[in-house]
């Protein structure tokens, strides 16, 4: 059993560079993924993962499959995104959400559209599905460097983060991070979506962000420890997602994900916060 | 003694409202540091518009507004919609101990000390066993008993209240009340926006009655009577989609012939 495990990882070199990349991508991107859903932008991550995606194409013109290039590139179009969306959001009537739809339906338009015209379809499902067995140096380190500046930034900028999540209004009121803590965070949320789409693709990415970010809603009563089991779940979901991919012969991004919806039915089934059973079988109440 | 002290805040014929559409006219006047100041009106009165204005949320369309003195984070503002998220994963303990900011700003941890004053705060509320709890398992009284927490810790010159007794049970208003007391002792310059007229006659000294302009202002007896509250009703009048550019300057009182 505990064979079957590990020698996957083991006897293959691929299977462990993959096993380091999610791991690292881990680290970073649930933690991220706990702030979208407190602040109810979780449709924001996958809004933002198509936002790239031209950025990424523009990338993959210029310098073939080079992973600097197309994240350097994605990572510019993600923030463009992000830039132009909150400009129109603070001078118009638009909320944000809206506007941001808006601009990344363009930029999902677009990337398609370079893709296609200039580079075949196998290039396009690489840079839509990822490729998690062929990780080189270049996208290890990538990967490893953007997991600890994120954790790093999310140390800094953790308590107006927090508040900025509970209570907007009193942030304004004592300070004035507001801003620089939402424009931060926006940045990170790219980062990790740019770092992730090497490995599971711009797709796939969001994934490993977001679904054991709601996993941990399940299972801790305060941030922290939303972030530690998010980060366990992720753990746990590309573990078991490779093995998968190995023994079944499955692709390894859709499996990894896979795991970690798998975890996330668990946990609204049996979830200690509020999971379906406990509420089925109501317990006797407190004193107080 | 009052009347020497400098004023918290003057008015200086300032104008506020929403897309040129004034919501408040020309208010001039000042309040006294140290005043406990009810602010009175019919819904739509503009109170809310007022109290936004001084915590400089909202821009003047005309006029002025000085802060003798203070700044912009010597005030406590509750606004009257708070856009808190009581599903949020916090406890108790630590939404009241954001009114340290102050002290602690963004990185500071929290050390003995100020733990304490948090637990202090606490108590003064009645929320002493629910620190560990967290705030969405809380009553309506109970979580603004939180939101008055941390106004506490704030420890503001001047402290703004928009409605703070709203859906919230009468011991918990009677307790409020008796923190708000204290904080006009203690020499602070309250304003706080009410609509309960019997309530402010009992506990605040002064009153300012508006309706979209200043109706009476002074001391509360003077000001809450039948003539006034009849005329600030009378004034609340609708918006006016096509309403004409307001010529009125400092000195006209009277109304305009629309």
């Amino acid at each position: 059993m505990i064979h079957a495990l590990i020698d996957p990882f083991v006897e293959f070199a691929f299977m462990r560079r993959a096993l380091v990349g999610c791991f690292a991508l881990s680290l970073g991107a649930p933690p991220v993924g706990v702030f979208l859903v407190l602040r109810r932008l979780s449709l924001m991550g996958d809004a933002m993962s198509h936002a790239i995606l031209p950025g990424a194409a523009i990338g993959f013109l210029v310098a073939g499959l080079s992973v600097p290039a197309m994240s350097l590139g994605g990572f510019i179009a993600g923030i463009a995104v992000v830039l132009l969306a909150g400009l129109v959001t603070r001078s118009t009537i638009l909320r944000e959400d809206a506007s941001l739809a808006a601009f990344y339906l363009v930029s999902l338009a677009l990337g398609v559209l370079i893709v296609s015209v200039k580079g075949s379809s196998i290039d396009l499902l690489h840079v839509l599905f990822g490729t998690v067995l062929a990780l080189d140096d270049t996208a290890l380190i990538l990967i490893a460097a953007i997991a600890t500046l994120t954790m790093a930034t999310l140390a800094i900028i953790y308590r107006p983060l927090v508040l900025e999540c509970f209570d907007p209004s009193f942030l304004t009121s004592v300070s004035r991070l507001s801003s620089p803590t939402h424009f931060l965070f926006l940045v990170l949320v790219v980062m990790n979506l740019v770092g992730g789409f090497q490995a599971l693709g711009t797709l796939m990415v969001v994934g490993i962000m977001l679904l054991p970010a709601i996993t941990a809603r399940f299972w801790a009563q305060d941030i922290s420890n939303m972030i530690i089991v998010a980060v366990a779940a992720a753990f746990a979901a590309s573990f078991i997602g490779l093995l998968l991919s190995y023994y079944l012969n499955l692709p390894t991004g859709p499996a990894i994900i896979l795991a970690s919806g798998a975890g996330y039915l668990v946990s609204v089934l049996i979830g200690v916060q509020g999971g379906l059973l406990w509420q089925l079988m109501p317990r006797k109440h407190l004193e107080a | 003694m009052t009347q020497e002290k400098p004023p918290a805040i003057s008015f200086h014929d300032l104008t506020l409202g929403y897309d040129r559409h004034p919501a408040v006219h020309h208010i001039t006047g000042e309040v006294a540091r140290g005043d406990l100041l009810a602010l009175v009106g019919p819904n739509g009165a503009g109170k809310s518009t007022l109290l936004k204005s001084i915590v400089g949320q909202l821009k003047p369309l005309a006029g002025s507004l000085s802060l003798d003195g203070l700044k912009r984070s010597d005030i406590a503002y509750l606004p009257q919609q708070v856009d808190i998220d009581r599903s949020f994963p916090i406890t108790v303990f630590d939404a009241v101990a954001m009114g340290l900011w102050r002290d602690i700003g963004a990185w500071r941890g929290l050390d003995r000390g100020l733990s304490l004053t948090v637990l202090e705060a606490l108590h003064t509320l009645g929320l002493q066993d629910l620190g560990e709890r967290s705030v969405g398992a809380l009553s309506g009284g109970q979580f603004q008993r939180v939101l008055f927490a941390r106004l506490l810790l704030q420890d503001a010159a001047i402290i703004l209240l928009d409605e703070p007794f709203r859906a919230v049970d009468t011991k918990t208003v009677e307790d409020l009340l008796r923190l708000i007391g204290r904080w006009h002792s203690e020499g602070r310059t309250v304003i706080a926006a009410l609509h309960d007229v019997d309530q402010v006659r009992v506990h605040f000294p002064n009153t300012l009655l508006i309706a979209r302009e200043v109706v009476a202002w002074g001391p509360t007896k003077q000001v809450l009577t039948a003539k006034h509250l009849a005329k600030a009703r009378q004034l609340t009048e609708a918006w006016d989609e096509h309403a004409e550019i307001c010529e009125r300057g400092e000195a006209a009182g009277e109304r305009m012939s629309a």
